[in-house]
């Protein structure tokens, strides 16, 4: 993943920056230019709660070259507590265990490499709460 | 619009074909086309390929094409949408040809995914890049969480997933073109390798290489050529958020119903007029949502519909008679045509040993990505 393209998702990956709807409310993660509910082109900056809960999830076992070492590990689908859904890995659990309706928070984590000799990429995963 | 209709149809087998490279398999299956429909020219052509800058190296895949299938200087484009870009290419042809700007065009698609390339890697690249696969999320993972929403709603079972393969991969020891034309049972699905929990390998299509080509024409060119007049009365695309997050319903794949609308309102069908179908079974979770998006199956109980029975080949609505994307193989580009290449051989009465009796009327369905984009077509022995 080149580096200004990492760059530039920073507000999203380090802060939780999302776009909120000056229209109709809706708010989106990742920010958009136009809403997709009502047409509005005109957003506001909210930041996304870090507690959610696990909508749907499941274990990797079969990873891209770039994860390939952390197998097994455990995306999920998680809802904050402002409704928004993103998607993340869930760590320092025993994946086994994991359920529906778990509740988790969200942290700052080292989330892969940039190719064998690049920067580290960082970003949001979640843990039980 | 002018008709359009399909008059004749090629495929290479699908599988692990190393003596093959990505243009021979294209080449192969244009050729059998061509004679098959018995056409001595082309106005025009398209190529459907997902992924063949990451699998192969190759952009530039209509001119490449047109020069090895020795039709050059015709117009090639090359079409994509993701897994759906076979699918894509055929709604291109009919376009095409409906448009009154072609009367004979080839439609086709092709993968080459056994030439050494991270194939996780590649595919994952339907899905959100910025906001999914920087992750770590895999095509069996999003599958894999739309099985367990699915199964969490609605009281989906494991074996429910499992009789998916069962059926398909029996369908698929029929078909001498099928990449594992064997038969497995519900232990063997349930207890192969984990990919991604709940989703085994054998939940899962296979990795694969392959080319098919069908040519379409306009109604004066089919009847000249006194081939079985085998219409496209329907075709319907549709798209959805490419980011399964986005979507309010995780087990509901909105394009696919969308684009199934509107090609049985185009062709004045309903769910029960169709004979038999070919349905995007890139995992078995994804035929069982898909049941219920076309309206064979009502919401949630795609699963107790196929552990019923109703899809097998004697069933109500007989679904993958070619073994689907499961046993078949799935060469991404491919598979969209390769399903018009089963339905065009069914409603001609070319089908063997898994034949449908007094088949009229078939539809295909080919979906993108975790179902961001699906095309339908609908076709009717005249």
């Amino acid at each position: 993943m080149p580096s200004p393209r990492y760059r530039r998702e920073m507000p999203q990956r380090y802060r939780l920056e999302a776009g909120k709807c000056k229209s109709c409310g809706k708010i989106f993660f990742p920010p958009r230019l136009i809403c997709n509910k009502c047409g509005s082109e005109d957003f506001e900056q909210v930041i996304l709660p870090e507690k959610g809960k696990i909508v749907t999830f499941t274990i990797i076992r079969v990873a891209p070259t770039q994860f390939e070492a952390e197998v097994p590990y455990a995306i999920a689908i998680v809802e904050l507590e402002n409704g928004v859904r993103i998607t993340t890995q869930v760590v320092d659990c025993d994946t086994e265990k994991l359920e529906i309706g778990n509740d988790v928070k969200l942290v700052f984590r080292k989330v892969q490499k940039e190719g064998k000799t690049g920067i580290l990429l960082y970003g949001y995963k979640a843990v039980l709460a | 619009m002018r008709d359009v209709y399909v008059i004749g149809c090629g495929m290479t087998k699908f599988g692990e074909i190393w003596e093959s490279s990505f243009r021979d398999l294209f080449v192969e299956a244009g050729l059998k086309a061509i004679k098959d429909a018995g056409v001595d020219r082309l106005d025009s052509m398209y190529v459907g390929t997902m992924t063949s800058g990451l699998f192969v190296g190759q952009e530039h895949v209509g001119a490449l094409m047109a020069d090895y299938l020795g039709v050059a200087p015709i117009p090639a484009v090359r079409v994509e949408s993701a897994c759906c870009s076979g699918g894509m290419a055929v709604r291109m042809g009919f376009l095409d040809i409906a448009s009154g700007n072609s009367d004979i065009v080839l439609a086709g698609g092709v993968e080459k995914m056994n030439d050494g390339a991270d194939v996780t890697y590649a595919l994952s690249t339907a899905a959100d890049q910025e906001y999914e696969c920087y992750h770590g999320v895999t095509f069996p993972g999003l599958y894999a969480m739309i099985a367990r929403a699915h199964m969490n709603k609605y009281g989906t079972t494991r074996d429910q997933l499992a009789q998916v393969a069962v059926k398909n991969h029996f369908n698929g020891s029929m078909n001498p073109n099928a990449q594992f034309p064997r038969k497995v049972t519900l232990e063997q699905v349930k207890n192969a390798v984990l990919v991604a929990d709940p989703l085994t390998v054998l939940d899962s299509s296979p990795v694969s290489d392959g080319g098919a080509c069908v040519i379409l024409a306009s109604e004066e060119v089919a009847r000249k050529l006194q081939k079985p007049m085998i219409k496209i009365i329907g075709t319907g695309v549709a798209t959805d958020s490419l980011a399964l997050d986005q979507r309010e319903d995780i087990t509901a794949l909105n394009a696919v119903k969308v684009s199934a609308e509107r090609a049985m309102k185009m062709a004045g069908v309903k769910p029960s007029d169709i004979d038999l179908a070919e349905v995007h079974d890139c995992f078995t979770i994804a035929e069982i949502c898909i049941l219920e998006e076309l309206g064979f199956a009502e919401r949630g109980k795609g699963g107790l519909f196929t552990e019923q029975g109703h899809t097998a080949l004697t069933g109500k609505i007989p679904i993958n008679t070619s073994g689907g994307l499961k046993s078949k193989g799935h060469p991404v580009g491919a598979t969209g045509v390769a399903q018009v290449v089963e339905i065009y051989e069914q409603l001609t009465g070319k089908s063997g040993e898994r034949q449908i009796k007094n088949a009229k009327i078939g539809l295909a369905q080919n979906m993108g990505g975790s179902g961001a984009s699906s095309v339908t077509h609908i076709f009717s022995l005249m």
